[in-house]
Parts: structure tokens; sequence; C-alpha cells
């Protein structure tokens, strides 16, 4: 589904991805660890094409084609769903209208008819109820005035309705206690299916007792520098990233 | 810059869609201002001595004044000598009894802008006084209203048919004297509406105006006097729209609104004049004074207006809040993108015990363009208990354009409550970046993030009118925000 090569990305002259290899196959989960400023979150913004970065070399192929000559908006029309690390708030745009409008852009390219606003509310609220949403969160302006577990409540909530191909977590666990860890946790686990593959980026191990990745890499200055099972998570959890830093030293060192 | 930066220039960087000139033969005074113009207009218009001798001493007074300077606006010296004071569509004598009469070229041209009036007065059941240039050519629902009580027609009419109510209230909010442009209007006002809703009638339609500058180098001066009466109530809608010019075109229109006691007078504007173009060539100067009088105890005067158009606009619509208990309200959009400059407001001048005013305004600055609010807020001594909220937010899209907040506050009452909010916020890439992120196209998260910045003004305006403000912000979007 997404095969990423030799990707190098800077960001204002400064080398920050430094050669990412990465297969993702449809129905399987991906962890990517590593401590802060290794590159992960600019990781998910240019898979999801935000602005500001310069690819330097490498390509990244999803669904068999180039991901990097699509726009944005056409990514996500394809199926590709950012949970953003820090979701934006939009005031005097409900979340209702702003999912609907969403929802029916990605439909409309999928060449399906737009839902219908009593359609739209129904599935709104069947898929609002299990992540445990007050119904009157729709009604209200996207992520303003939101806590930091509602706005990512939100996130997995849109991710939901919107049925993504693949889904990117980005740091959705950070801010996030453990109630609502596992809610959100419980919201993406429904999500999983065969069609569908993830990537979960975190800082913390303890996000992937609960959304359980069959794969975990860890990414160090700009590369993975070693990819495993979930047990990765676990050993790593247990060293800690000194065991990393050493790792990467050893890695320095013999110039690999 | 970067991509999506670039996107939003060229959004807001669009032709003008409504440029266009319609081809009619026009009446029209030659350049020039003396007390002979002033005469001729009168003449022209078959008005009594009383009207002439008011716009005689508006005119004198005129040329001892000076044109207002503090505005946060540039522009060069307007030569009132060579503007042309009066302009009327071929066959003024013969006015078209109905719809078919009128000229088809000119229905063509509403046809473009996308008002159709027979379509639009069947569906939205609004009574349309359509002013083209400087004289109406078509009303509708006259008798509807009229069985009502309701006055409704343009105000050469009304000083032919209600002198005596003309007389009583025309001037009485803003006087003949009262500044440079209103003078200016006061003695050459060419033509504009007159409403008058008897005691204890609501209007049984929103009452709707469309007006139009289309002659090279004329002046536009509306004059429009609307009065309510005790416990009435009338929505008064106005939209404007004008044809591509190379020249600047001055407009001075006055604006007068009167509510007496439990009345309430709500006062929409679409301002969607010739910006001039990219370069900041040609446009329309709009310098309005609108300013509404709650005489009457628990009265209310709510001004709603988008301003869209105009290379400059200089207005402050205005509530003077003389009864007990009565309220002032301005809900105001004001965007300008280019080279517009925007100084735009309200006065709320507390008089009476128990008044309260609510101040919403939203600045949209784009291109290089300047946005200023400007708003004053009066609480006089026996003004007890009086009440003021303001909210100024500005956006800014793009990094060339300027947003400027100049809140006047005089409080000579202790017991009065006085806030004021303001924010400025640039139109996020970030914002951007997530609703595409969403599947959303860049043009249409524009147009979702700014009509939600704006959606406090465009709930206040009716329906098929909001419809068109979201419009105007031009960028499409589909059904209404919400």
């Amino acid at each position: 589904m997404l095969e990423i090569r030799n990707l190098h990305v800077s960001v204002d002259g400064q080398e920050i991805l430094r050669g990412i290899d990465l297969d993702v196959r449809a129905g399987s989960v991906h962890a990517i660890m590593g401590p802060n400023g290794s590159g992960k979150s600019t990781l998910a913004s240019v898979l999801a094409g935000r602005d500001g970065y310069e690819i330097t070399a490498g390509t990244v192929t999803y669904g068999g084609r180039d991901l990097l000559e699509m726009d944005p908006e056409i990514r996500a029309r394809e199926g590709l769903f950012l949970a953003f690390q820090y979701p934006v708030e939009v005031p005097g745009v409900t979340t209702m209208y702003f999912l609907r409008e969403a929802l029916n852009a990605i439909r409309k390219h999928r060449g399906q008819d737009e839902l219908s606003a009593g359609d739209f509310l129904r599935l709104a609220r069947e898929r609002s109820q299990p992540l445990g949403m007050d119904p009157d969160m729709l009604k209200r302006a996207v992520n303003e005035g939101f806590s930091g577990g509602e706005k990512k409540r939100s996130e997995i909530f849109q991710m939901s309705m919107l049925e993504p191909s693949l889904g990117l977590l980005d740091e959705t666990d950070s801010g996030l206690d453990i109630d609502a860890l596992k809610i959100v946790a419980d919201g993406v686990n429904a999500l999983r299916s065969p069609e569908r593959a993830f990537v979960v980026i975190t800082h913390y191990q303890r996000l992937l007792d609960y959304i359980v990745p069959d794969y975990v890499h860890v990414l160090v200055a700009g590369r993975i520098v070693r990819s495993g099972d979930k047990f990765l998570a676990l050993e790593l959890e247990k060293r800690g990233f000194g065991w990393i830093d050493e790792f990467a030293g050893q890695e320095a060192a013999v110039g690999v | 810059m970067s991509a999506a930066t670039e996107q939003l220039e060229g959004l807001t960087s669009q032709e003008y869609k409504y440029g266009f000139v319609t081809d009619i033969d026009q009446e029209t005074l030659p350049p020039g201002l003396t007390e002979d113009t002033v005469r001729f207009i009168s003449a022209k218009k078959g008005e009594p001595e009383w009207l002439l001798e008011w716009r005689l001493k508006a005119f004198r007074h005129w040329q001892k004044m000076e044109e207002p300077r503090w505005p946060n606006v540039k522009y060069p010296p307007i030569d009132y000598q060579a503007i042309s004071y009066y302009a009327a569509p071929k066959g003024d004598a013969d006015r078209p009894k109905s719809l078919d009469e009128v000229d088809p070229e000119l229905l063509a041209t509403y046809e473009k802008l996308g008002i159709p009036l027979e379509e639009r007065a069947a569906l939205a059941g609004v009574a349309v006084d359509a002013v083209f240039d400087s004289v109406s050519v078509a009303t509708t629902f006259r008798e509807r209203l009229a069985e009502a009580g309701v006055i409704f027609m343009s105000i050469s009419e009304a000083v032919r048919e209600h002198p005596e109510l003309v007389r009583q209230y025309l001037g009485s909010v803003v006087p003949a004297t009262d500044n440079y442009f209103a003078a200016l209007n006061s003695a050459v006002f060419s033509d504009g509406s007159f409403v008058f809703i008897p005691k204890g009638v609501t209007c049984p339609m929103e009452l709707s105006t469309y007006f139009r500058i289309n002659a090279m180098n004329t002046g536009q001066f509306e004059r429009t006097l609307i009065v309510a009466e005790e416990g009435a109530y009338v929505s008064y809608l106005e939209g404007c729209t004008a044809p591509m010019r190379d020249e600047n075109q001055l407009h001075a229109a006055v604006v007068e609104l009167v509510a007496q006691d439990d009345a309430r007078i709500k006062y929409s504007t679409v301002q969607n004049w010739y910006p001039g173009d990219k370069d900041g060539n040609g446009g329309i100067y709009n310098f309005v004074t609108k300013r509404g009088a709650c005489r009457g105890r628990n009265s209310k005067i709510s001004w709603t207006q988008v301003e869209t158009g105009s290379a400059i606009t200089w207005k402050y619509p205005s509530c003077i809040l003389i009864g007990d208990n009565s309220v002032g309200e301005f809900y105001s959009v004001a965007v300008t993108n280019n080279h517009q400059q925007a100084d735009t407001g309200t006065k709320m001048i507390h008089i009476g015990r128990n008044t309260s005013s609510t101040i919403i305004s939203k600045g949209i600055s784009a291109g290089v363009s300047n946005n200023s609010y400007r708003g004053l807020v009066k609480i006089l001594p026996k003004a007890e208990g009086a009440r003021n909220f303001s909210q100024c937010d500005s956006m800014l899209m793009g990094d060339r354009c300027g947003a400027h907040t100049f809140p006047y506050l005089e409080v000579r009452n202790k017991s009065a409550q006085v806030e004021h909010e303001a924010t400025t916020s640039k139109i996020g890439e970030d914002q951007i970046f997530y609703l595409n992120q969403r599947g959303i196209e860049t043009e249409d998260a524009v147009s979702m993030i700014v009509n939600g910045f704006c959606k406090e003004v465009f709930r206040e305006l009716p329906m098929e009118f909001a419809v068109e403000a979201q419009k105007l912000l031009g960028v499409s979007l589909e059904g209404s925000v919400g």
C-alpha cells in the first residue's frame, strides 16, 4: 500500500529525514518510535503533504502511484488520513458542517453520491457513540475550546467517519490520561481491517499496549535504526531511549 | 512564498466578475457644481420651494467646509467640478408602469447580477425598488404594501406625494450641514428610497433596493429615509454592484432612520461596488453617512453590513439612543483586497437610560489593502445603566495587508458597563492544511474559514442575503454554514 524508498527531507536547508525505507501493507499496523527531534512528525507531515518540507531524494508510492505528486486534498481523498498531533481550531465552522463537506468531497472523488444531511447525521451519531462523544460536540466549531482529550477523540471520530485506507496517527496519545487513551485505542482497533493500514507515531510505549502493532520501527536522527515486532517496543520501554542513543552511536561509529 | 499562500493570493485577486457596461442613452448634466446645478436638479424633479432652499443652504455650507482628512485612507484630491451631478435613464418623464415596459437591456443587467426582479420578487416576497443611476425604474408590490399602510417609494415621489412627512423627517437625523459629504449629498441628492411604516404595523415583507452606478463621471448621491412609527417593524435590504470603470466614481449617500416608541428597524447592506483593478486603478469612492435615531422608548435599530467592494469605503452606520431602554446594534464584515482601503465602523451615542448597544466587526484584509475599524461609544451623563459590548476581529490574508482598530470611548456616567474585545489573526496555513487533509480543496477551505470567521454577522442577515454575502466574499460555498 505504501512504499517509502530512501526518503530524504530537509527543512530550511537542514536535513531531518536522512534515508527512510518503509513498506506498509494493507491490514498491518506499524509503530514508529523515537526520541524527540528524531523526525517522526516530519515523516507524518511529508506523507500528508504539508508545505515547508523539501524532499531532496527518494520516492513514496501509495497504492501504486507517486504520493509526492499529489496535492494534500487528493491524498486525503485517496484514503490517506492524518490524525494531527495538534488539531487545528476553525472558529465559526461546526464540526458537523466541516465533516460533511469533507466526507462528500471524498465520496465525490470515489464516484459516490453525496450523503444527505439526514444520512450524515445518523452515521455521525453511530460513529461518535463508541468514542463517548457528546453529540453536542458536532454542533460546536471545529476543535474550538476543545480540551486536549476532546481534540484527540475528535480526530479518531473523523477518521472513523472518513474511513481511510491508511491512517497516520501523529502522537495521538500525547496529553491523554489512561481512560482517554483506552477510548482512542478502542476507536482505532475498531477500524482495523484487512484492507486498512495504520502508522502509529508515538514517543511512548504505553499506547502500544492498547494498539498492538505488527511492526515497530525505531527512528533516530532521521533514520530507521532498528525494526522488529511488538517486543522491540517493550525492550525499548525497559531499556529507555538511552539504549537507542547508544545504538545510534554504534551505528554512527561503524558508519552504517 | 508557499503554495498555500500563492493560492490564497490567487483567490483574493480574482477579477471583478460584475464588470460590464449597460448601453443606455443618458440625459446627463455636464460636469460642474454651482448653485445653478442645485437649482437644475431641483427643477428637474419639480421640487417645492422649501426643498430647493434646503438644498441651497446645504450647498452654501458645503462650500465653506473642508474634506475630512482624518480617515486612514489615501486618495488624490477629488475635483468636484469634474463630476456630473445628474443622470437619468431615457424617458424619465414617461416611467414604466410595469416590468414589461422596462428597458430589456436594463433587465438583462440585473439578470447578469443574478437578481432577476420578477423571480426574486415572487420567490422571496421582496418588494424591489430598483434604482438605476439616479432614478427609480421599477417598483413592485406597491399595492400589497399600501394595504398595510406602508409607504415605500422613491424619495422624489415622496416629496410630491407626502411632502409633509418628508419635510418633517428629512435632515432630522443627519442635518444638511452634518459633515462634508452629507452636506454635498443634501445639496445634490438625486434619488433614493422613502419608507414609512405607520403605528403598530409590521411591514408584510422585506423591502429591498438595488443600487447601481452606470454613467461615466457621474456622481451618485442617494438619499434614503426610513421612519417607523410607534410599535412598527421593518427590515430593509440594500444591495449594490457596479460595472467596471477606469475612472474613480464618487458615491456619497445619506441614510436616515427614525424609530419611535417600541419600533424596530433592521437595515442590511451588501455592498459590492467595483473596487478598482489589481493595481489600484479605478473603483468607487464610497463616502456614506448612515445614522439612525432611536427616539422612542424600547426602540431598536440594527445595522448589518457586508462591505466587499469600493476602492475606498468611509462609512460609520451609527445609532443615537435617545429613548430609554433603546437598543443599537452594528454587525459588520468588511473585506478589502488588492489596493482597497476601508475605514469603517460605527458610533453608538447613549443618551437615554438603560440603553444598550452591541458592536460586532469583522475585518478581512488581503493583497496590499488596508482595513480599519473606527468606532465611538459615547455614554452621556444621563444614560444611567447604559451598556455596550464591542468585539472587533481582524483577519489577515498574506503579509502585505494591514488591519487597524481605532476604538474611541467616552463614558460620562459611572453606572455604565462597557466591554471591548479585539483580536487579530492570520488566516492560517495550518487551518487550510487541516481542511486539505480532510479532502477539502483550498478554495473551499478558505471560503469555509472566512465564512466561519464572519458567522456572527452573517446570521444577522436575512437568509437570501446571507447567501449572497457568502458569494460576495469571492469564494464559492455550497449550502449555508452550520
